[in-house]
């Protein structure tokens, strides 16, 4: 619980909050990155430099700019004219409360089962990209294996939908 | 092969770099404004006059007919006519032009004014570096500085001057021999006239009527122009003048 | 003594941080070398420019500026004076605070970028397990600031032109991540430092640069392909066409905002041509061994200077290429050439050392890449022009 740590969360914490608030949708956009980018630095401030530095690429590289097209090509550009708050905010505020208590309680539980900073140096492994990857490759090659073949799935899709709107136009 | 075209560009971008160094062909660019590339026969910038002789008011050929004035796509010549008269190389009065103005910030350098000029008077110059520091002011040119020598003109297009030259000199040949004709005609005229007065009245008259309405309307148009030199045209004009 | 001037600048960074009282020395060595980093490659881009322009006048059968200075060397510093000075126009219905924010972010990524390259032995910022990642997690982000300035200026052009980068940097991004990760499998890190020193062992006086190897040359092409195409250069800049899109996603900046995204785009012309220079072409490594008295800075600078020479080469001879036929080339040309060559790559690995790798690696480089190319330019018919319209 270092300065460090506060800061990042302060970052995040105003950024997912400037991401529902702001009347601008685009500026909404552009806060979730800074979102992304507070949890990026959380990852790399607890050694995880691959998990870090793959959260930069992809999320704030990809769907970032994934989101802000697609705000562009819609109309969710302009201002909403009923204003950005809805009607029914307060069973938005509960399941967002019942979900942050589901996962609150995860964490809590794993910081039980994991060893602590004063635990058994050998229970905590050195987290290297070598052994993400021995661990990909060995160990969780079959979670691998179907993500690929979903990402296939997605791009094959991608080009019939495509093509489909050439032939339809046509 | 796919990248052929690539490689073969690049090599010749490579010699161009490496030749700009070694070779004034491969480097054709001058340090203007202290070297400057002499600009070729046909280079055209904006109209000047020409003025025949030493005095540039008494020489200029322009006679104020505002045919340019009238062809100018972009209407940048101002022309006043003058009110007296002023002998010009024929020898003939002609009106000059008091005030020939000539925008050249307007001017497109169609050279049309040029063209349409029966009298070869206005000509191209291959001026250009003619910047002003007042906004458009210094770009209005009066007669004064369009007025530019017939040496000067050969000077800067020497075939074309030769030809205007030429051509020139044959129209003024071509109207002194007319003139000389008439002369000699007339003098014919005058000593036959006495002789035969009754010989030639009705040819004569049926002549004089047309001879006469053409006559009048021959003294003012140029004198290069369309003279048909109607050989019966001088004893009916000798007639009409006795 | 070459041993000392190889590693002058570590032992003065060392001597200087010395200086400074003990708490504060680790800290001290790190904005030192971060001082450097910002000074120095400024520098290199009023270089740079420099050698743009005359560069390019001389293929143009031109000098270039020769007025200012001798040779024109004090041009970058005239273009400085000038864009510094002038007003700093933002058109009324822009968006305030993504207009400013947008040249920063751009700047302050393509400058982070710097932080993992090895400019010399011993001579890296941050010496990063995941480095090549770190490089690619920040040009990413580059291109987040490309949209936030087309975005921002409230403009047709500028909003085409950002649409058309940020798409174009997406594609070619994916080219330059795979060609790249045919050298991360080879050298089995993901650290620069680790890839450099694996490719500093010479055979025969000659080095083992990864260029020199089938899988690295055809690599290298794709990575110098997809380095002109992130970085918005010819013939890949038509979202900063100047005859076609008037400037792109910077058409509304004007003074100090413009000259930041010029340095902008020329710092990442140098971060990336570094990374290069690190996967392929042997890093600070000398390209003979009895070479290696000449310290390894010096060789990491002339490759890199070399490079930006090859990409002003290159702009001053290829014509402009359209977005489609750009993401075409990219999707079904690049792409699957460096499928390709990870599995040739791989083979390399396999096949162990000896002539026969050799042989087979190439033969299958060439035959695809022929064979690709023929069947592309058989599609295309270079008859009587046909008129293919939009739909």
């Amino acid at each position: 619980m270092s300065v460090v740590f506060y800061l990042l969360a302060a970052l995040t914490v105003a950024g997912g909050l400037a991401a529902v608030m702001l009347k601008n949708t685009v500026h909404c956009a552009l806060a979730l990155t800074v979102a992304f980018a507070g949890l990026a630095l959380f990852f790399l401030d607890l050694d995880a430099q691959f998990a870090g530095f793959a959260q930069i690429l992809v999320y704030i590289g990809a769907v970032a700019i994934l989101v802000v097209f697609a705000i562009l090509l819609t109309k969710g550009s302009e201002t909403p004219k009923d204003g950005v708050y809805s009607r029914n905010w307060l069973a938005g505020l509960a399941i967002a409360a019942g979900v942050f208590a589901v996962l609150g309680w995860a964490v809590l539980q794993s910081a039980r089962v994991l060893p602590g900073p004063g635990g058994t140096p050998t229970a905590t492994p050195e987290v290297t990209v070598k052994e993400i990857g021995n661990a990909l490759m060995g160990r969780y090659v079959l979670p691998l294996e179907i993500v690929a073949l979903l990402l296939t799935a997605a791009l094959i899709g991608a080009v019939i939908v495509a093509m489909h709107e050439k032939e339809g136009a046509k | 092969m796919l990248g052929e075209g690539i490689l073969k560009g690049l090599a010749e971008t490579a010699r161009n770099f490496a030749g700009s160094f070694v070779s004034a062909e491969r480097l054709t660019t001058v340090q203007y404004p202290e070297q400057r590339i002499a600009p070729i026969e046909q280079t055209r910038d904006f109209p000047f006059l020409v003025y025949d002789g030493k005095d540039w008011e008494a020489g200029m050929r322009c006679v104020a007919c505002q045919i340019c004035e009238k062809e100018c796509p972009p209407k940048c010549i101002y022309i006043v006519k003058s009110t007296d008269k002023k002998p010009d190389a024929l020898g003939k009065m002609q009106i000059y032009p008091a005030r020939f103005d000539i925008d050249i910030s307007v001017c497109m350098s169609c050279q049309i004014c040029v063209e349409v000029c029966p009298f070869e008077a206005i000509k191209m110059d291959t001026e250009f570096e003619l910047s002003a520091t007042d906004r458009f002011g210094g770009l209005l040119l009066d007669r004064r500085q369009l007025a530019k020598s017939n040496e000067y003109y050969h000077r800067i297009h020497p075939t074309e001057a030769a030809e205007v030259d030429a051509r020139l000199a044959g129209e003024k040949a071509k109207s002194d021999a007319k003139a000389k004709a008439a002369t000699a005609a007339a003098a014919a005229k005058a000593a036959a006239a006495p002789a035969k007065p009754a010989a030639a009245p009705s040819p004569a008259a049926t002549d004089a009527a047309p001879a006469a309405s053409t006559a009048p309307a021959e003294t003012d148009v140029a004198p290069g122009g369309n003279a048909a030199g109607n050989p019966t045209l001088g004893p009916a004009e000798g007639e009409s003048r006795a | 003594m070459s041993e000392k001037a190889d590693q002058i600048f570590v032992l003065l960074q060392h001597w200087l941080v010395s200086l400074l009282p003990a708490g504060w020395q680790q800290p001290g060595g790190v904005v030192l070398a971060v001082l450097v980093i910002i000074c120095l490659f400024p520098a290199l881009f009023a270089l740079a420019v420099w050698m743009e322009r005359k560069g390019l006048g001389r293929i143009q059968n031109r000098l270039g500026p020769n007025r200012v200075g001798p040779f024109g060397l004090l041009q970058p510093i005239a273009d400085g004076i000038k864009s510094l000075t002038k007003e700093d126009i933002v058109p009324r219905s822009a968006d305030a605070a993504v207009h400013f924010l947008a040249p920063v972010v751009l700047v302050v990524t393509v400058f982070m970028g710097f932080a993992v390259l090895p400019m010399g032995r011993n001579m890296v910022l941050a010496d990063m397990d995941a480095g090549l990642l770190f490089y690619f997690a920040m040009g990413a982000s580059t291109e987040l600031a490309v949209f936030m300035a087309g975005w921002s200026s409230r403009n047709k052009y500028s909003l085409l032109g950002a649409m058309r980068a940020v798409a174009q940097m997406i594609s070619y991004e994916v080219v330059l991540l795979l060609s790249s990760v045919a050298v991360v499998m080879m050298s089995g890190s993901l650290s620069l430092t680790r890839i450099v020193e694996a490719q500093n062992h010479y055979s025969w006086g000659l080095p083992h640069w990864y260029i020199f190897t089938p899988w690295g040359c055809a690599g290298f092409v794709m990575y110098a392909i997809a380095a002109t195409a992130e970085t918005n250069r010819s013939p890949f800049d038509l979202p900063e066409g100047e005859s076609e899109l008037v400037a792109g996603y910077h058409t509304e900046y004007s003074g100090f905002k413009f000259a930041l995204f010029f340095l902008g785009e020329y710092l990442a012309m140098f971060s990336i041509s570094g990374l290069g220079t690190t996967l392929f072409l042997g890093g600070w490594s000398a390209p003979f061994s009895w070479l290696g008295w000449v310290p390894s800075w010096i060789w990491f600078f002339a490759k890199l200077m070399l490079s930006i020479f090859v990409f002003i080469w290159m702009r001053g001879t290829l014509p402009r290429l359209r977005q489609d036929q750009l993401m075409n080339f990219a999707w079904k040309f690049v792409l699957p050439m460096c499928l390709l060559n990870l599995l040739v790559a791989g083979l390399w690995r396999f096949m162990g050392d000896g002539w026969p790798r050799w042989v087979v690696c190439s033969a299958i480089l060439v035959l695809a890449y022929v064979g690709m190319g023929w069947g592309e330019m058989r599609r295309k018919h270079f008859g009587a022009r046909s008129y293919r319209y939009a739909e």
